[in-house]
């Protein structure tokens, strides 16, 4: 049974590229509207050497952006937690940016930062930084108080207490934040790609999609699921080394 | 012989919405070197309060409490930090502390083994019934070599035979610790049992309604619950309580 049920989704996924491919060849649509995944296939062979210069751009700005995420997101939940008067001003305000689209403050990026590395890590950090702030912002508050009223008989100091308690028990809801912003990392990058910038598989989509090469503006999507399952693989292989209590036999 | 445990007049008033709720009332009680002593009372007389005030947790609104040193508390739930293996947990005194972990480290297996534990030094809480875990928490408050245990209903989430097996067990350890115990339950037989002292709490506000001796042989086992002491101090409790 769980075999079945782990070899279901590869099942479902090849039956969905058969399908796509028998409908495409058969003509019930234009090849040029909507390529088979065989042209697919070809093109991220034949194009491979540009594509593995676009996605190790992408693939760069999404993960410095994502770990400068972390460091802020984390960052800014201790700090949260520390000083409750902070919190009670900040934490608002920090609910309230999320309201503002990311796609609208990339042009201003730009202009103030240039065509670079840096304006595209700062919009993978805005999409990504949230999820993690408010996860372990949260967690850090949610502590069972039995586990710290014992800390506090054995005259632990609150630095202690995060220490000891406070931040191995917020480690599960940093890594479901983690999950929901590696998820966005790949896109914020192509979003910042899309409004300006030289190299990157955003710049290759835009330059496809102008071109009418539509082949190709699959094959870079393609690498974008591709890459984005990869990080989460490696997120997920992280929180096994991180918190190997939770699968410890029951 | 001095007292390892002094409170005297100590009450408890929270403030909420411009109302005051007063959780305890003058309340005195004392523990002795090697005493075992229990306090019982209803749900809501304020016996967790009582003991977070002992353990510093919280701070009293009146009263005094005077001690030998720093009490090691368990509280109700085990407490036990899930992240950390057993003898992780059996270690976290020594962290807090500062202590070097290796000064304990023979100890803890040293007791591990002594109470058939060691099978569990590698595991995490999780993977524990329910009544290990009650004995490495109370493993843990004993290891902090102070004189003095607070116990928080330590048994309450047990199933009523792992309870009984639990007690005759921390018995077995009070004995070979020589630790003065401060427990809190609710169980009438249990204060029986285990203790030498028994103190009853009325509720609203918590305060103490009487002092009883138990006049019952060590070592203990729960046959001596059956005898006329027992059963006419078991009788006693229960009106004082009910």
């Amino acid at each position: 049974m769980t075999h079945l049920r782990k070899l279901s989704s590869p099942f479902l996924l090849l039956a969905f590229l058969a399908l796509w491919e028998t409908y495409s060849r058969m003509g019930g649509i234009s090849k040029t509207v909507l390529p088979p995944p065989s042209d697919i296939f070809y093109a991220l062979f034949v194009y491979r050497d540009t594509l593995l210069v676009h996605t190790i751009q992408t693939v760069e700005e999404a993960v410095i952006g994502l770990f400068l995420a972390i460091v802020l997101g984390v960052g800014v939940a201790i700090t949260l937690f520390l000083f409750p008067r902070i919190r009670d001003a900040v934490y608002p305000l920090l609910v309230l940016s999320q309201t503002i689209p990311v796609i609208a403050l990339a042009p201003l990026l730009l202009i103030w930062f240039g065509f670079d590395l840096f304006p595209k890590v700062i919009i993978v950090v805005l999409y990504c930084f949230f999820p993690i702030a408010i996860a372990v912002s949260d967690a850090l508050k949610a502590v069972d108080q039995n586990t710290v009223d014992l800390l506090k008989s054995m005259r632990a100091s609150e630095w202690q207490i995060l220490r000891f308690v406070r931040l191995p028990a917020s480690l599960t809801a940093f890594f479901s934040g983690l999950r929901i912003s590696t998820t966005y990392a790949i896109g914020g990058a192509i979003v910042g790609e899309y409004v300006g910038a030289y190299k990157g598989l955003g710049v290759f989509m835009q330059t496809s999609a102008n071109s009418h090469a539509i082949v190709l503006v699959f094959a870079a999507l393609a690498i974008v699921v591709f890459v984005s399952l990869l990080l989460l693989r490696l997120v997920t292989i992280a929180e096994r080394l991180s918190t190997p209590w939770r699968y410890a036999e029951k | 012989m001095p007292s390892i445990l002094t409170v005297r007049n100590v009450g408890k008033t929270y403030k909420a919405n411009g109302n005051e709720t007063s959780a305890l009332s003058n309340v005195n009680l004392e523990v002795r070197p090697g005493e075992f002593v229990s306090v019982i009372g209803p749900n809501g007389s304020g016996k967790s309060t009582l003991l977070k005030i002992i353990a510093d947790i919280i701070q009293t609104s009146s009263g005094t409490v005077a001690m030998a040193g720093v009490p090691a508390y368990m509280p109700q739930d085990h407490a036990l930090l899930q992240w950390r293996t057993v003898e992780e947990n059996l270690l976290l005194p020594c962290d807090v502390k500062g202590i070097p972990r290796e000064h304990m480290r023979g100890k803890i297996r040293g007791l591990l083994s002594e109470f058939g534990l060691e099978k569990y030094a590698d595991q995490y809480p999780a993977s524990l019934s329910g009544g290990t875990r009650q004995k490495i928490a109370l493993l843990r408050a004993v290891l902090q070599d102070n004189a003095l245990l607070l116990l928080d209903e330590p048994f309450a989430p047990l199933d009523a035979i792992t309870r009984l097996e639990t007690q005759t067990w921390l018995l077995s350890l009070v004995e070979k610790t020589h630790s003065s115990v401060l427990l809190i339950t609710h169980d009438i037989r249990e204060a029986i049992y285990l203790s030498d002292t028994i103190y009853v709490l009325s509720s609203g506000p918590g305060t103490i309604r009487e002092r009883l001796s138990v006049h019952l042989p060590r070592p203990r086992n729960h046959g001596h619950l059956q005898t006329r002491d027992a059963l006419e101090l078991e009788k006693k409790l229960f009106s004082l309580l009910v």
